[in-house]
C-alpha cells in the first residue's frame, strides 16, 4: 500500500519533523511532508490548521523550531525568503505581498531588480520582461505604468503569479490562489497550474475549494491543529473520505496516516 | 444589444476610443506630455503666491534681489527636505533634524574658529581649516544618523519617540559644547557657502552652468526616447517632448538670467574696485551676483536625491518598503538595513544645511536650526509626501520648501507681524495637506 501511495524517485522537497511554536501554541507540530518533480501537493485543512504556518517555514516567512527541509535530497537551510529564493522556492502569498504603490514590472523584479551597466535600474529592460511575461498570463494586461494599487483583484493576482513564475521557479507554493478571482480567471489558474507541472515543476497548492483541489491536485495532505492527519494520492481517496479527514481527523483507509490522525481505540 | 455585448473586446475598444475622444484639449495634453498635475499644481500655487505677494507688495517680490535671496534662503531647508521624504516614504519621522544641525553647526564652527587654530595650531586662513571642519560634520552627521537609524530599525523604538528624543538631546549638546557661547567669525572659504556677493560663481559661469543644464535635458529626453525605441514601447508625441525640453530650458536660462540681474551692492563693488586696482566708470559698474553656492549645493543634492529614489535599487526599496513592508521582506529585501540607511542619509544633509546655515549667519550658534524639523516636514508634506508613506517627490519637496518660505518672506516684505505669520503658515499647511487628499481620493 505505502508503495503505491508515493511516487518513486528523490523528493523535490522533503519536511520532516518540522515544529513551531508561537507563544506556547504550537502552530505547526512534528510535521512532515513531501513533493515530487512534476507534481501537485494540495495542503487541506481549518483555518488554523497550520497549512499557511507549515508553508511559510518553507519559504523563509517563518524560522522553524525544529525538523529538517531537504531540497533533491540534501539538506537546506532556509531562514529567510532570500534562502528560500536562492533554492528555486518560489510563493505566492494569499495577501499576494505587492507593494502596491509601484508598478507592475517593479513588483515582478522587487529585491532581484535588473541593472544597467552603470549599476542603476534597467526600468525598460524590466518593462520588456514584464510584458512578456503578463502577455501570457493575461494577454489584455496593459497597465504597466500604473501602481498595482489601481489594477483589479484578478490584474493583481496576476502579477503575483508573474512574479512567482519569473524566475525559473522549481518549487511552487500557491496559498489560495484563486480566493480573489472570477470563475474565468480560476480557469486560467489551473490550466497555467497543468502546464507549470508538464515543466516539471513541483507545486504545494493550499485551497479551501475541494472540487478545485481533486481536479489539480496529485495528492492531498490533510492538517488539523497543527499536525498531519494523513496524506493521500487523490484517486485513492473520495471527497467524502477528505472532508471526514479535514472535519474528523479520520484517516481512509487509502491514506496515510500522520501523527494527528484520529487514534480509534481498537 | 445586450448587456453581454458590452464586454467584448471589441466593444470594450470601441468605448476605450470613445472615451479617448471625449478628453478635453487639456486632457489630450496631460497625457501626451505625461505631466504630473499635481506637481503642476503647486507650481501654479507657488506662482499664484508669487504675482500676489507681488501686487500687494506694490512690485517689491518679483525682483532679481527678492528672488535671489529666496534662493538663499530656501536652500538650507530643501536640503534637508529631499532626506525627509525617503524617511515619510518609509513610515518614520524625524523630528531631531533642527537640533542635528544645530550641534553640528555648533561642532564645525568650533574646530574651524577653535579646536583646529588654538590645539592643533593651524594658521587662520589654511584652507584645510574649512575642509577638515565640513568633513567632520558630515560624518558626524552620518553618524548621528546611523546612531538614531540603528535604534529605530534594530531596537524597535518608534522613529517618532528616537527622534523626539533626539531633537532634545542633540540641542542640549549643541549647548554643552561651549556653555552656549556663539561661536564667530568663520573660515573665510567656509562663509562662502552662505551665498553672498563672494559666495556666487558670478555672471560667466553661472550661464555655463545654465547651458550644461539645459544640454543635459535634452541628452535626458533623447536617451529616454531611444531607450523605449529600443524595446518598442509607447512612445511621447515629438511635440510634446519638444514642448518639455523647451520649457524646462526656458525655466533654467530664466533662472540663470534672474541671479545675473541682480548686481553687487554699490559698497562691495567699490571695495572689490580698490582691491582690483579697477577704476569705476561713470554710472556704477555692474559686477552680477550669478548662482548663489549655496543654491548650486541644494540643485546638487536634489539631482543626487532624484537619482537615488529614481534609478537606483535602494529607492527602489523604499518605496516599496513604505507601499507594503511585509511584501518587502518578503520579497527578499533586507528592510532594516535599508531604514537605517535612511537615517543615515537624512544625518548627512542636516550636515550640509548646517554648513549653509552657519555660515550664512558667519557664527555657530545654539539656537541654529531651531524649529527646523517642522518647516522640513512641512515641506515635504507639502510638496506631495504622504505621511501614511509610500509615495512622494523629491522636486515636490524641494519646491514645497520654496513655497513655504515664498509666503514667510513675503509676509515679512508685506510688513506682516511674525504671529500672524505663524498663523498663516501653520493654515496653509493643513489646507495644502486637506486639498492634497482630496485629490487623491478623486484619482
Amino acid at each position: 500500500m505505502a508503495e503505491k501511495t508515493t511516487p518513486a524517485g528523490t523528493p523535490l522537497i522533503d519536511m520532516r519533523n518540522i515544529s513551531i511554536a508561537f507563544g506556547g501554541i504550537r502552530a505547526v507540530d512534528d510535521a512532515s511532508i513531501d513533493l515530487f518533480p512534476g507534481e501537485v501537493v494540495a495542503l487541506l485543512g481549518h483555518n488554523g490548521a497550520g497549512k499557511s504556518t507549515l508553508i511559510k517555514i518553507l519559504s523563509g516567512a517563518y524560522k522553524r523550531d525544529a525538523g529538517q527541509i531537504f531540497v533533491n535530497g540534501e539538506e537546506a537551510s532556509i531562514s529567510n525568503p532570500r534562502d528560500a529564493k536562492k533554492y528555486g522556492i518560489e510563493t505566492i502569498y494569499q495577501t499576494l505581498a505587492l507593494a502596491d504603490n509601484v508598478d507592475a514590472a517593479a513588483n515582478l523584479f522587487l529585491g532581484r531588480e535588473l541593472m544597467t551597466g552603470w549599476g542603476t535600474l534597467d526600468d525598460v529592460a524590466m518593462e520588456a520582461e514584464a510584458r512578456k511575461v503578463m502577455g501570457r498570463l493575461n494577454p489584455r494586461f496593459q497597465r504597466f505604468k500604473e501602481p498595482v494599487v489601481k489594477l483589479s483583484g484578478g490584474q493583481r493576482q496576476s502579477v503575483a503569479i508573474a512574479r512567482a513564475i519569473l524566475f525559473n521557479a522549481r518549487i511552487l507554493i500557491m496559498d489560495e490562489p484563486t480566493a480573489a478571482l472570477g470563475p474565468q480567471e480560476t480557469a486560467q489558474v489551473g490550466e497555467l497550474v497543468r502546464q507549470l507541472k508538464a515543466d516539471g515543476i513541483g507545486i504545494f497548492l493550499i485551497s479551501h475549494d475541494i472540487h478545485d483541489v481533486f481536479e489539480l491536485a496529485d495528492r492531498v495532505c490533510v492538517m488539523k491543529n497543527g499536525q498531519v492527519v494523513g496524506t493521500a494520492r487523490t484517486s485513492d481517496v473520495t471527497q467524502d473520505e477528505v472532508l471526514g479527514m479535514i472535519i474528523l481527523g479520520k484517516c481512509p483507509p487509502g491514506a496515510i496516516p500522520g501523527p494527528g490522525a484520529l487514534k480509534i481505540a481498537a | 444589444m445586450t448587456d453581454t455585448a458590452s464586454n467584448t473586446p471589441v466593444a470594450n475598444a470601441t468605448a476605450d476610443r470613445a472615451r479617448a475622444a471625449e478628453l478635453s484639449a487639456v486632457g489630450r495634453f496631460l497625457k501626451a506630455t505625461e505631466l504630473d498635475t499635481r506637481m503642476l499644481g503647486m507650481v501654479g500655487a507657488l506662482l499664484v503666491i508669487w504675482i500676489g505677494i507681488h501686487i500687494l507688495s506694490g512690485g517689491l517680490f518679483l525682483t532679481p534681489r527678492n528672488l535671489w535671496n529666496l534662493s538663499v534662503q530656501t536652500s538650507s531647508v530643501a536640503i534637508m527636505a529631499t532626506g525627509m521624504v525617503l524617511v515619510i516614504v518609509m513610515r518614520n519621522i524625524d523630528l531631531s533634524v533642527g537640533s542635528v544641525e544645530g550641534v553640528i553647526g555648533m561642532i564645525m564652527g568650533v574646530a574651524q574658529a577653535e579646536f583646529l587654530v588654538r590645539v592643533i595650531g593651524f594658521q587662520l586662513g589654511n584652507p584645510w581649516l574649512w575642509i577638515i571642519a565640513l568633513a567632520a560634520g558630515v560624518a558626524l552627521g552620518l553618524l548621528i544618523g546611523a546612531f538614531q537609524g540603528f535604534i529605530i530599525a534594530y531596537m524597535e523604538v518608534p522613529a517618532f519617540i528616537v527622534t523626539l528624543g533626539g531633537l532634545l538631546v542633540w540641542r542640549g549638546m549643541a549647548w554643552l559644547i561651549t556653555s552656549g557661547r556663539t561661536v564667530a567669525p568663520l573660515d573665510a572659504t567656509f562663509q562662502l557657502m552662505g551665498g553672498g556677493p563672494r559666495g556666487s560663481i558670478g555672471a560667466t559661469a553661472s550661464w555655463i552652468v545654465g547651458v550644461v543644464a539645459c544640454a543635459a535635458v535634452a541628452f535626458a529626453l533623447l536617451n529616454g526616447r531611444s531607450q523605449r525605441k529600443r524595446f518598442n514601447f509607447p512612445l511621447r508625441p515629438v511635440w510634446a517632448e519638444t514642448f518639455l525640453g523647451l520649457v524646462a530650458c526656458a525655466a533654467i536660462l530664466g533662472a540663470v538670467w534672474v541671479a545675473n540681474s541682480y548686481p553687487w551692492p554699490v559698497g562691495i563693488v567699490r571695495q572689490y574696485a580698490q582691491q582690483n586696482g579697477i577704476t569705476i566708470p561713470e554710472g556704477g559698474l555692474f559686477i552680477a551676483h550669478g548662482i548663489a553656492i549655496p543654491v548650486l549645493m541644494a540643485v546638487a543634492v536634489g539631482i543626487i536625491m532624484t537619482f537615488i529614489t529614481r534609478r537606483t535599487r535602494f529607492g527602489r526599496y523604499v518605496f516599496a518598503i513604505g507601499g507594503n513592508p511585509e511584501a518587502a521582506e518578503l520579497a527578499g529585501i533586507n528592510t532594516r538595513w535599508v531604514t537605517m540607511k535612511v537615517f543615515m542619509i537624512m544625518g548627512v544633509l542636516a550636515a550640509i544645511s548646517a554648513a549653509i546655515s552657519s555660515a550664512r549667519l558667519n557664527a555657530s550658534t545654539n539656537a541654529l536650526g531651531t524649529l527646523d524639523e517642522l518647516l522640513v516636514i512641512a515641506a515635504a508634506v507639502i510638496g506631495g509626501t504622504s505621511l501614511a508613506g509610500g509615495s512622494g517627490t523629491v522636486l515636490g519637496a524641494m519646491l514645497g520648501a520654496l513655497l513655504m518660505q515664498s509666503l514667510q518672506s513675503g509676509m515679512v516684505l508685506l510688513g506682516i507681524d511674525s504671529p500672524l505669520q505663524s498663523i498663516v503658515v501653520g493654515a496653509v499647511l493643513v489646507v495644502a495637506v486637506w486639498l492634497d487628499t482630496v485629490y487623491r481620493k478623486r484619482v
